[in-house]
């Protein structure tokens, strides 16, 4: 789960091309090496074609040294398919070979990558 | 500087319709064209606002064929996308072009053919608008709303019932607007009881999926008169962005578009928000309707749930919000909301609203058009003539 940080010091996930305050990319920070707070969550029920149903999500902050770093995706449930955390809670990320299949949505499967990280409470 | 006035507008019957894009945009565009006393041939930049032809029907190029039909040739045209904020990115545009004297006479039709596909299939063409990471992960439009929604209710201590009294007011409103897709009131219980979309939000809580079009007609103001007496002004009108990741926001509760642009309108057109006497909001989603509220300077942070449960935004309140209906009960053609936002205040500033006229004689009117989940944002003001 990789951010960039820039010259001026801010850290971004994803990365951009130009940090948020006008700085360059510098360095990369791997965040499965931190824990996240849960900044807000969801269940989402109604999922386009591909999704999980229903699909829990929630977006974090990530305590980079100082410096928040937000980020969303989904939640890692319990075995009864329920979601076990709520706003201030930790968690951490998980990787996830394929969060949805890439053949049943609009988008060009080869246009972007699948995998990605969900979060799981700590 | 020649103002720009807006002389005829017109909108469609939103909801399922037999008809694909063409026809609709045709059937917008035709009224207003009536309603300004103009033919096309007088047209010179025809804007055609849609975010997805091409994906919701495999029809490209709609500028150009809405030229042909409408009988505009040989006038410039062009199609304006900016997703759910095409339609206002378009007010936007047209004004420029009247605006800068490139044009004297300018054509704005916004329309959406959205229903022949299943609601999986529609919020998956919109949720393509998302960063590539949020696409991924499956993120819609609707669970955006519910994130947000979730974040507002415990930061502000705002009780859930309050966002389904949007629901109730608009739904009430869109009883007397014959264009619109739902004209039926709902209750409060209906809507707490209805099936959760994205906790805590739920049905009652999302506009529907919609057909339908909606146009304006520009000109200079100085030129207005040749056409009619009765029009209306664009006194301001801003477009202004926020993050393509949503999740970058510090605070989830303010769209940093809707507070840019509002503060540009309102800087150009030299008014505050106490002028305001009626407003159109991008209601795609209740909680969006505080979220507007607030950010264009109606009530202090966290306070706009507030101003919905006393009544404020009701059709006799301080500050009437939706008299359409909203997108919540008139439904959301994507390129045409924007439009027909603009088309709602046109009516209520002239004294052309019908059974939704309100009774004070408004004089200053604004309209908020949202692109994704606050990406893009555009807020125009209109005053009478």
């Amino acid at each position: 789960m990789k951010a960039t940080r820039y010259s001026d010091g801010t850290v971004t996930y994803p990365p951009r091309p130009v940090g948020p305050e006008g700085g360059e990319p510098v360095a990369e920070v791997d965040l499965t090496e931190y824990r996240a707070e849960v900044v807000t969550w969801t269940v989402a029920t109604a999922t386009p074609p591909g999704v999980r149903q229903p699909n829990p999500l929630a977006i974090v902050e990530f305590d980079v040294d100082g410096e928040p770093v937000r980020a969303i995706g989904g939640l890692v449930t319990d075995e009864d398919g329920e979601v076990n955390v709520d706003i201030g809670d930790d968690v951490r990320p998980v990787h996830v070979e394929e969060l949805r299949d890439p053949e049943a949505g609009i988008k060009e499967p080869t246009s972007q990558d699948w995998d990605g990280y969900r979060f799981e409470p700590v | 500087m020649d103002r720009v006035a807006v002389i005829g507008a017109s909108m469609t019957p939103f909801g399922q319709r037999e008809e694909w894009i063409l026809d609709l945009l045709a059937e917008a565009g035709q009224a207003a064209m009536v309603d300004a006393g103009i033919e096309g041939a007088d047209v010179q930049h025809l804007y055609v606002s849609n975010m997805a032809s091409g994906e919701f029907e495999g029809q490209t190029g709609i500028m150009n064929a809405v030229a042909q039909d409408l009988n505009c040739l040989p006038a410039y045209a062009a199609r304006i996308d900016q997703t759910s904020s095409s339609g206002g990115a378009g007010v936007y545009q047209a004004w420029q072009s009247v605006a800068s004297g490139a044009s004297d006479l300018t054509l704005l039709v916004g329309g959406e053919k959205m229903t022949h596909r299943t609601t999986a299939e529609s919020t998956d063409v919109i949720a393509s608008l998302t960063h590539p990471i949020e696409y991924a992960h499956g993120v819609t439009l609707p669970s955006f709303a519910g994130l947000t929604a979730r974040k507002y209710l415990e930061q502000y201590d705002a009780p859930r019932e309050s966002l389904a009294e949007v629901a109730v007011k608009n739904h009430k409103n869109g009883v007397d607007n014959p264009n619109a897709q739902f004209r039926k009131e709902v209750e409060v219980e209906t809507v707490m009881e209805s099936p959760i979309i994205a906790d805590p939000l739920r049905l009652y809580d999302f506009c529907p999926v919609t057909d339908g079009s909606a146009a304006l007609v520009f000109c200079p103001e100085s030129l207005a008169r040749e056409y009619t007496d009765d029009y209306v002004v664009v006194s301001g009108v801003a477009g202004a962005t926020d993050t393509h990741v949503v999740h970058d926001r510090l605070d989830p509760t303010t769209m940093g578009g809707v507070v840019e642009s509002g503060e540009a309108a309102f800087g150009m057109a030299g008014l505050d928000p106490d002028d305001v006497d009626i407003a159109e909001l991008h209601d795609m989603f209740t909680i969006l309707e505080f979220l507007q509220f607030e950010d264009l300077g109606f009530a202090a942070k966290g306070e706009g749930w507030q101003a919905v449960t006393e009544g404020r935004t009701e059709k006799d309140g301080e500050i009437p919000i939706n008299t359409s209906g909203g997108l919540k009960s008139k439904g959301h053609p994507l390129g045409a909301s924007g439009v027909a936002q603009v088309h709602e205040v046109y009516e209520q500033l002239l004294g052309e609203a019908g059974p939704r006229q309100l009774a004070d004689d408004p004089e200053v009117g604004l309209a908020c058009n949202v692109g994704g989940f606050g990406n893009c944002v555009i807020t125009t003001i209109l005053e009478r003539a």
